[in-house]
């Protein structure tokens, strides 16, 4: 299928996928998943983490079908349209790192990217804060980019390495398959899974997979990248993955409205706090971590899909910095930041600084 | 005056401002871009079209794309 023309790179397709996931991220809300979080990269990961006992928070695990779906709906994709290249070694340590601080920066502000649309299409006010600090992360990383910042090339592989995400996805849905979930039980087998709280909301597995699948498979065709959209506005003035977050942040919200999912105000909101400085200082942190990584969490994911293997090491940093995030009290809850969310951000500005500063060699 | 861009294993933004970067430069009013990705290829074509550039002929070797973009 290389000769036809990919219809999903032009305008209207990009636009098409952005409305696509805004149609369907709402309807898994109502589907099951929990307010303002049909579609949650960060937070969807944070729960994987907690289902295989990297973290104990009994509120967040429970393995997201959709995590594994967006991955293998990539994967299908890059294989039918002869995109699948296995690839890895630029600066693989790096993207694992930035991977463990854009999680926990996305968790003091509760929500990555496609969150933080979705929160705000739910009418809640707090995202306004969170997409600003969005912003402004992703803005210093452009800087960076300007002044040479680059984590080198990448180097061809084997197609066995470019699978090792995938496979881990593969492993992950065996494993829900395995040991299912038992009605009142926190354990089943190996998995944890939450009895109260966002872990215990969600949409028919196989549903959740059905609609991960679909949208990995689109997102791969589109590129479509949250953070890419806003870089690329920064960078180029160019409009074109912007249309199309643009399109899913309109369409999510004509969605909650029309299904009586729109709630707006600042209080009381669903898996969200009011402290507005920090739901900024939390994702400018994600979205520095994102735009010097070069992709959003759900970009990370179809990339790991298509044979990327530094995207993978990202998606490992983003689960593994999960279980810091839990472990340490970074993260946030609905009663305002974590005990040491704070210092958390601070060391994590001064890592993604360092990165930023010192990664600006000439490419060869 | 033809000039090459070699953006091989770099993912975006680095092929399109290194594209960029040879363009602002003013010296070539031929650039030659290659990437080996289709995600690259896409992004480069439509920086060169925005900034009034023309892709003249994309050709693949293998796993690599040599995109020709031409002034005007």
């Amino acid at each position: 299928m290389k000769g036809v023309k990919n219809i999903f790179a032009g305008r209207w397709g990009i636009i098409g996928v952005g409305i696509f996931i805004g149609i369907l991220a709402p309807l898994l809300q109502k589907w099951g998943n929990p307010s303002n979080m049909g579609i949650c990269v960060a937070c969807f990961e944070r729960d994987i983490a907690g289902a295989v006992g990297l973290h104990r928070a009994d509120v967040v695990q429970y393995i997201r079908p959709e995590i594994i779906g967006f991955v293998l709906g990539s994967l299908v994709a890059a294989y039918l349209f002869r995109e699948y290249r296995p690839r890895l070694g630029s600066a693989p340590i790096v993207r694992f790192v930035l991977g463990v601080f854009a999680m926990i920066g996305a968790l003091v502000f509760l929500g990555c990217p496609w969150r933080a649309a979705l929160r705000l299409a739910g009418g809640d006010g707090n995202a306004i804060l969170g997409l600003l600090g969005l912003i402004v992360g992703i803005w210093i990383g452009t800087l960076f980019l300007k002044e040479g910042y680059n984590l080198g090339r990448t180097q061809k592989t084997h197609h066995t390495a470019g699978w090792m995400l995938p496979l881990f996805m593969v492993g992950l849905l065996g494993l829900l398959l395995v040991f299912p979930q038992i009605p009142g039980e926190a354990k089943s087998g190996v998995l944890l899974y939450s009895l109260k709280g966002p872990g215990s909301m969600h949409a028919p597995l196989f549903l959740s997979l059905a609609v991960g699948l679909l949208i990995g498979f689109i997102a791969q065709r589109s590129r479509f990248c949250t953070m890419g959209a806003i870089r690329d506005f920064v960078l180029f003035r160019q409009m074109h993955l912007l249309s199309g977050f643009i399109a899913l942040i309109v369409t999510a919200f004509a969605v909650n409205f029309a299904v009586g999912q729109f709630h707006p105000g600042f209080e009381q909101q669903p898996v969200a706090h009011t402290m507005h400085v920090w739901n900024f200082a939390g994702m400018m942190l994600s979205g520095l971590a994102y735009c010097l990584a070069g992709g959003c969490p759900g970009r990370q994911l179809f990339l790991a899909g298509e044979g990327d293997g530094d995207a993978a090491l990202f998606v490992m940093g983003m689960i593994v910095g999960a279980g810091f995030a839990h472990n340490f009290g970074l993260a946030s809850s609905p009663a305002g930041v974590g005990p040491y969310g704070i210092p958390a951000l601070i060391v994590g500005f001064l890592v993604c600084l360092f990165i930023g500063f010192t990664m600006r060699k000439r490419i060869i | 005056m033809v000039k090459t861009v070699d953006a091989r294993g770099l993912s975006c933004p680095q092929p399109v401002l290194m594209t960029l970067d040879e363009i602002k430069a003013g010296t070539a009013d031929e650039i030659i871009v290659m990437v080996d990705s289709d995600t690259s290829k896409e992004n480069v074509s439509r920086a060169a079209t925005s900034k009034g550039w023309t892709v003249a002929g994309i050709s693949a070797q293998g796993d690599v794309y040599n995109i020709t973009i031409k002034k005007g």
